[in-house]
C-alpha cells in the first residue's frame, strides 16, 4: 500500500492559493498534519479523500488517482478504501450503533470487519443495540471510529479527533487509531493542533498559510 | 441495512410529523374513497333495481317520491289508484305490461309487497326454498329478512299498518312464510312479497271487526256464520298470478310498473297519464339522473374537500420533507463520505416521500371502507344498508397512484437539494 500526493493546490474562491506539502506513506506509517486554524488543514483533509478537488498536482492510493475519479466512482472509492472520523461524530441519529456501522457496509457495497468483533474492540458493544442519542462524547466518537474502519479502509483520515474530548479519552482514541491502523494495515493521517496528539506520533507535516 | 430501511428508520424516528402526515392525507383519500365507493354502488344498485321498469304510475303527487316508493321501497307511497282506471291503462296498445303493487304495511320495518307473480321473473328471483304464493296469506320472503328476523318455512307472523316500525298491528290474520328467496344483492332481498289479494284482505279484516265490535258480538246470527265461513273460503282459494286479481268489489292498488310496448310510447303514454287520468307517470331514469343532479352539489363540495385536505396533507409532506432535509444535510454529506452517490440521497429522499403518501393511501383506503361499514351498520333498514362497504373497486388503485405523485411532487425540491449538496461545505461548516 502507498498514499501519495503530488504538489497540490487549492484556492477557495476568492481566497489566496494553498500550497501543500507532498506526502508519502506505506501501510502502517502515522502522520500528523499539523497548522495554526484557518492555514488549510481540513482542506487537505478533503482533498486527501476526494471531497474536494485539487487545482493542480495529484493524489494517488496504490495505482488509484483518487484526484481523477469522478461521481458515483469516487463516491464508491471513498467508501471503500478510505475511512474518515469527523472532528463531531456525526453519527445517524435515527439510527442505532450497529445500524450506523451497517450502513458503511451498505453503502461501500463491501462485507468489510465482523460489526460486533470491532464493537468489542472499541469496548462498545454492550451499547450496539443504543439509540446514539444516549451515548456519551467518547463512547460516540469511538462510534464515529468504528465506522470509518467497518471497511478496512486502506486509509484512516481523522480530523482533529479529539479536540473535543477530556485526556482520558484522547488516550483511549489515539489508541484506538493507531492499534486499529496497525491491525488492518492501513496508513493513519491525523490532522490536529492537539498538543496531546503530538507526543503519540513523530512523523508530520506543517501547513502554512502562504 | 439498505435505503428503504434507511428511510424508514427516518420516518418513524419522527413519530408525530409522520402520523400526522399520514394522518391528513389518509383523510382526503378516505372522502373520496367513500364518494367512490357509494356512487358506483348506488348506480349500480339504482340501475339494477329499475331494470325492466319504463315508466311507474300512480296517485299524483311527486314524482321522485312515486320513484323512490316504488322502485326502491324508500320514500312513502303517494297514494293508491283504482284499479278500474289502472285497469282500462292497461289494455291500451302501447302497454306491453302491468304490474301491479300494493304498498303500505310492514313487518317490522320490512315493507310487505303485494304484486303477482311478474314481478317475481322482472327481478329474476330464484327461491332458496319453497315457491312462490299460491294462496292469500302466503309470502316469499327476501333474504336479508329471512336472515335478520331468523324466518324459515311455514313461520307465521303479524304485519303492521303503515312502512315504518311503531304502527299499529294487523293482528287479525297471520302471514306465512311459503317462500325464501335466494340473495340477489337487489332490493327485493329487503321485501316481504305476498299477493295483492293478501294486502286487500289484511284491511277488510280489521274494518269488519271495527264493525263488529260495534255489534253485540254475543248475537251470532246464522247470517253471519255463513259470512264467516265464506270468509275463510275466501282465504284458500288460489290467488291470480298475473295481471289484476280478479274482484267484483271497488278495489284500489298503489302503483303500477309498465313496460312499453314500443319506443312511441314512451313520448305518448306518460303525456297521456299525466294529462287524461287522475294518475301520474313517472320514469325511473329520468327521475334518478334529476336525483343525482340535487346530490351532485353534495359530492362536488365533499370532493372538494378532499382535494383542499389531499393538497395540505402534499404540503405537509413537502415541508416535513424539506425541513429534516435541512436538518440533515450534515447526514447526507456523512453518507456521501461513506461512500453514497448523490443519485443514492435522490432515491433515499424520493422513497421518504413515497412511503409516506403510500402509508397515506393504505391507512385512507381502509379508513373509507371502515366508515362506510360503520355507516352501513348503524342504518338497519334504509338504502345506505344496502351498501357492502368491502367491495374493492379498481378506481381505489388510482387513489394509491394519485397519492403516490403527491409524494414524488412533495419530493422534487428537497431531492433536488439532497442532489446539490455539497459534502466538503457541509462538513467543514462544524
Amino acid at each position: 500500500m502507498r498514499f501519495q500526493t503530488k504538489s497540490l493546490q487549492f484556492a477557495h474562491p476568492g481566497q489566496p492559493k494553498l500550497e501543500f506539502p507532498d506526502i508519502n506513506l506505506s501501510a502502517g506509517e502515522f502522520l500528523l498534519i499539523l497548522g495554526k486554524s484557518g492555514s488549510g488543514k481540513t482542506t487537505l483533509l478533503n482533498l486527501l479523500s476526494g471531497l474536494l478537488k485539487p487545482d493542480t498536482g495529484q493524489v494517488v492510493l496504490d495505482d488509484v488517482v483518487i484526484s481523477d475519479l469522478e461521481g458515483q466512482q469516487l463516491d464508491l472509492f471513498r467508501g471503500r478504501h478510505i475511512g474518515i472520523v469527523f472532528q463531531k461524530p456525526h453519527l445517524i441519529a435515527a439510527l442505532s450503533v450497529r445500524q450506523n456501522l451497517e450502513l458503511a457496509h451498505f453503502f461501500g457495497k463491501k462485507q468489510g470487519q465482523n460489526l460486533d468483533q470491532l464493537l468489542q474492540d472499541l469496548d462498545i458493544d454492550k451499547k450496539a443495540k443504543s439509540a446514539v442519542m444516549t451515548l456519551s462524547e467518547g463512547e460516540a466518537q469511538r462510534v464515529s471510529i468504528a465506522r470509518a474502519l467497518a471497511n478496512s479502509p486502506k486509509l484512516i483520515l481523522a480530523d482533529e479527533p479529539t479536540s473535543s474530548l477530556d485526556d482520558e479519552n484522547t488516550e483511549k482514541v489515539i489508541h484506538l487509531l493507531k492499534s486499529q491502523a496497525s491491525k488492518i494495515g492501513a496508513a493513519l493521517i491525523i490532522v490536529t493542533h492537539d498538543q496531546r496528539v503530538k507526543s503519540h506520533i513523530s512523523q508530520f507535516i506543517e501547513v502554512k498559510t502562504p | 441495512m439498505n435505503l428503504f430501511k434507511l428511510s424508514w428508520k427516518y420516518l418513524t424516528f419522527r413519530p408525530l410529523s409522520t402520523g400526522l402526515n399520514i394522518f391528513l392525507l389518509a383523510l382526503g383519500l378516505a372522502i373520496i374513497t367513500v364518494l367512490i365507493l357509494i356512487q358506483d354502488q348506488f348506480e349500480k344498485k339504482m340501475n339494477q333495481d329499475a331494470a325492466g321498469i319504463d315508466l311507474v304510475v300512480g296517485a299524483k303527487g311527486s314524482p321522485l317520491q312515486l320513484i323512490l316508493s316504488s322502485v326502491y321501497h324508500i320514500d312513502f307511497p303517494t297514494g293508491n289508484i283504482k284499479m278500474e282506471e289502472a285497469k282500462r291503462l292497461s289494455s291500451n296498445r302501447l302497454v306491453k305490461k302491468v304490474i301491479p303493487l300494493a304498498l303500505g304495511d310492514n313487518v317490522q320495518g320490512f315493507r310487505i309487497v303485494g304484486t303477482n307473480h311478474d314481478y317475481l321473473s322482472l327481478y329474476e328471483v330464484e327461491f332458496e326454498q319453497g315457491t312462490a304464493w299460491e294462496e292469500p296469506f302466503q309470502v316469499a320472503v327476501g333474504a336479508e329478512i329471512a336472515k335478520k328476523l331468523n324466518l324459515k318455512l311455514g313461520d307465521e307472523f303479524t304485519g303492521s299498518h303503515g312502512i315504518s316500525v311503531g304502527s299499529h298491528d294487523h293482528d287479525q290474520h297471520n302471514f306465512v312464510v311459503s317462500g325464501i328467496l335466494a340473495p340477489k344483492g337487489n332490493v327485493v332481498d329487503r321485501l316481504v312479497l305476498t299477493s295483492i289479494e293478501s294486502v286487500w284482505y289484511t284491511h277488510d279484516e280489521e274494518e269488519s271487526e271495527e264493525s263488529e265490535t260495534s255489534t253485540d258480538s254475543l248475537s251470532m246470527d246464522p247470517y253471519e256464520m255463513e259470512h264467516e265461513a265464506d270468509h275463510h273460503a275466501k282465504f284458500h282459494e288460489p290467488v291470480s298470478t298475473s295481471g289484476f286479481p280478479d274482484t267484483d268489489q271497488e278495489r284500489e292498488v298503489t302503483t303500477l310498473l309498465l313496460q312499453f310496448r314500443n319506443p312511441m310510447a314512451a313520448i305518448q303514454l306518460p303525456r297521456m297519464i299525466n294529462s287524461g287520468t287522475s294518475m301520474q307517470a313517472a320514469s325511473p331514469s329520468f327521475e334518478m339522473s334529476r336525483l343525482f343532479e340535487l346530490l351532485g352539489v353534495g359530492i362536488s363540495l365533499l370532493q372538494g374537500l378532499a382535494v383542499v385536505l389531499i393538497v395540505i396533507a402534499g404540503l405537509g409532506i413537502f415541508i416535513a420533507l424539506y425541513n429534516s432535509l435541512r436538518e440533515r444535510k450534515y447526514d447526507l454529506a456523512i453518507l456521501r463520505a461513506l461512500g453514497a452517490s448523490r443519485f443514492q440521497l435522490v432515491i433515499l429522499v424520493f422513497l421518504e416521500g413515497i412511503l409516506l403518501t403510500f402509508l397515506g393511501a393504505v391507512v385512507g383506503i381502509v379508513l373509507g371502507h371502515a366508515f362506510l361499514a360503520l355507516v352501513v351498520n348503524q342504518s338497519e333498514q334504509n338504502v345506505v344498508s344496502m351498501l357492502n362497504p368491502w367491495v374493492f373497486l379498481s378506481q381505489e388503485l388510482w387513489i394509491v397512484a394519485y397519492a403516490l405523485s403527491v409524494g414524488l411532487m412533495a419530493s422534487l425540491i428537497p431531492a433536488w437539494s439532497a442532489y446539490q449538496t455539497s459534502i466538503a461545505k457541509q462538513l467543514t461548516k462544524a
